[in-house]
């Protein structure tokens, strides 16, 4: 099913959580909505669900206007952060509650209902819980539980809003690869809301990156972390070593120094200079745009980072850059800054 | 571990000290506050032969006034339990002006004079007041019959369920109903399975309380009540006025008969509401 998003607005008081959103998930898609905390990320999942209204704009499933119905009558699956089981039943009645609760010509014998709740209790590889309660199970059953219980409605859009956030690291990859077998199994059209920039990549077809309540790149997972179309995605995926700059003229500056990169049609102002820690080479402090002293050099793992503090006008600025193998730094020693690739953005005066 | 068993079993290594203190201080306590005058109520009763004890008890008058006691109070509880449900969930769930004055007003029957609530009600019911002269030409009478006892009982008794219930819907995630929606669910049917099973342990012990309430009251009882013995006569009623003849040992029998026919039923009650626990919880 094919879900429309236009022009939506949604207001909590003074606070705006989506300014004019508009977007499109194309039918049998898995989208990932990502984007920090207070993005509008979950209220625009909950917008498409029926459990909230937008103040202006359309929701439409297949061109139907959706917001015309309930959240009972959208026939969407929707897996709640906290899981929200039914604390009272046991698995199989919380599966079986969305087959329970119909009635009049939906109404299904007992034995349809027993039949589809055990197959997909089998699907979500559960079955041997069936008689549990939802406290006897561990986060990842009770994920399972709650992704079996949105399913048995034989929904054509599936939202998940964090369905991993709770779950220890381990269990949440394995979920997560799971997950997207089941969607590619299932007639269905998810989309998901994370936080996790990681799980958003590996997971998505497409990845919807919000920040305050706006959109700000929509694209496949490869090209919203190659191609950034705003600071803040640039920001928010990925690590980013941020340069300092100036346009002035049509060319870059960092104080008085010519630096001698591209603005990349940046108008005349401050401007960020943006690249991936991997994309900035340690080289002889004179060949390069930036020079500064290392501060400090820390090692996590497999990576090192340095504290390189670039001297400017407006004070010093400090850097993280990181340290190639086999590439010795001293503290307290000049080190010049490459960057090979890279992307500049004006910098918004506030 | 150099303690043996039995020590143990009293002193366990805890990070939670003062257990032999507080546990001192509470059996003290309820041993002066509560064991002490009930023993009492025990002793003086044991003054009477078993035959005159069973001859008191079972003598019509007190049958009456025990039967309109307990029966009035399960009345009582039970439209309390409804209604306080109501208005617990109309407390927690919507906004509305003067929310603050309406959930204070709720306690007041806490705080007033029993006699003052009996004596309003009974102006109130009473064929001339504001309420009775207009059930009057229906032909309901409310000041001094069962009736009456009724209104008293469920006046005294409505904060009890609302204080009871009230956090623990608020409590109640409200993803649950959304969940339930989401699947399909109309209100009626979310409200029956999903809502009512999670209050329903306290809505028990709201009714528990509204009920040992109910049974005990007098004050207010006694002004509505009209108090024609078998008919508007309740028990503690007759207690006071068994001692006012001087007959000691009859107030006590009838006394001990109310108290443990209230412990078992507050038992029984108490049980149910495990019961519903355990079902809310975790089922083995």
């Amino acid at each position: 099913m094919t879900i429309d998003v236009v022009g939506v607005t949604k207001r909590f008081k003074t606070f705006t959580a989506l300014d004019h959103v508009n977007l499109t998930i194309h039918s049998g898609e898995l989208v990932a909505l990502l984007g920090p905390s207070g993005s509008g990320k979950t209220t625009l999942l909950r917008i498409i669900a029926g459990l909230e209204w937008p103040d202006t704009g359309e929701v439409r499933f297949d061109g139907e206007d959706a917001l015309a119905r309930s959240v009972r009558e959208r026939n969407v699956g929707f897996v709640f952060q906290h899981y929200a089981l039914f604390r009272h039943m046991n698995v199989f009645e919380n599966v079986a509650f969305g087959l329970r609760v119909r009635r009049g010509a939906d109404k299904l014998p007992e034995a349809a209902i027993r039949e589809k709740v055990n197959e997909l209790l089998s699907l979500v590889q559960i079955d041997w819980l069936a008689e549990r309660y939802p406290a006897q199970l561990s986060g990842g059953q009770r994920q399972r539980v709650a992704l079996a219980r949105a399913l048995a409605i034989s929904p054509k859009v599936l939202l998940l809003d964090e369905p991993f956030g709770a779950l220890d690291a381990k269990v949440r990859k394995e979920l997560r690869r799971w997950l997207r077998h089941l969607h590619e199994e299932l007639p269905v059209t998810s989309v998901l809301v994370t936080h996790d920039q990681e799980e958003a990549l590996e997971l998505a077809d497409r990845v919807v990156v919000m920040g305050h309540g706006k959109i700000e790149q929509v694209g496949s997972p490869a090209e919203v972390y190659d191609n950034p179309a705003t600071a803040f995605v640039h920001d928010f995926i990925g690590e980013t070593i941020a340069l300092p700059g100036e346009v002035r003229g049509g060319a870059l500056y960092f104080g008085t120094h010519a630096l001698g990169l591209d603005p990349q049609g940046v108008a005349d102002g401050p401007a960020r200079i943006l690249a991936r820690p991997h994309d900035v080479d340690l080289a002889d402090p004179g060949t390069t745009p930036f020079a500064g002293k290392v501060l400090a050099v820390r090692t996590f793992g497999p990576t090192r980072r340095a504290d390189v503090e670039l001297t400017s006008t407006g004070g010093p600025v400090v850097v993280e850059a990181a340290v190639p193998h086999g590439q010795t730094l001293l503290p307290g020693t000049q080190v010049g800054l490459l960057p090979r690739r890279y992307k500049v953005f004006s910098q918004p005066t506030r | 571990m150099s303690a043996s068993p039995s020590r143990i079993a009293f002193r366990q290594k805890s990070v939670i000290p003062g257990f032999g203190l507080t546990m001192g201080l509470t059996l003290t306590w309820l041993g002066l506050i509560v064991l002490l005058p009930l023993s009492a109520l025990f002793i003086k009763t044991s003054e009477l032969t078993f035959d005159r004890f069973i001859a008191i008890v079972t003598a019509t008058r007190t049958l009456h006034a025990l039967q309109v006691s307990f029966g009035l109070a399960l009345v009582a509880a039970l439209v309390n339990v409804v209604f306080g449900a109501i208005v617990v969930w109309v407390l927690v769930r919507y906004e509305f002006p003067f929310k603050k004055v309406v959930d204070a007003l709720i306690d007041i029957p806490f705080a007033l004079p029993t006699a003052v609530a009996g004596i309003a009600l009974t102006a109130l019911y009473a064929e001339n007041g504001w309420v009775g002269s207009l059930l009057a030409p229906l032909g309901i009478q409310v000041s001094f019959t069962p009736l009456g006892i009724v209104v008293a009982l469920v006046f005294i008794g409505l904060p009890f369920v609302v204080r009871t219930v009230q956090p623990v819907l608020a409590d109640l995630d409200q993803e649950l109903e959304e969940a339930a929606a989401s699947l399909g669910a109309s209100r009626p049917q979310t409200l029956v399975k999903v809502v009512l099973p999670s209050v329903w342990p306290a809505l028990l012990t709201g009714f528990a309380l509204a009920f040992a309430r109910a049974v005990g009251e007098y004050g207010s009882v006694i002004f509505i009540a009209g108090n024609l013995p078998g008919v508007s006569e309740i028990a503690p009623l007759l207690i006071v006025i068994r001692l006012e003849e001087f007959r000691y040992a009859d107030a006590t029998a009838i006394a001990t008969v109310m108290l443990v026919a209230s412990f078992l039923l507050l038992l029984i009650i108490n049980r149910l509401q495990r019961w519903a626990e355990l079902r809310g919880s975790r089922n083995a």
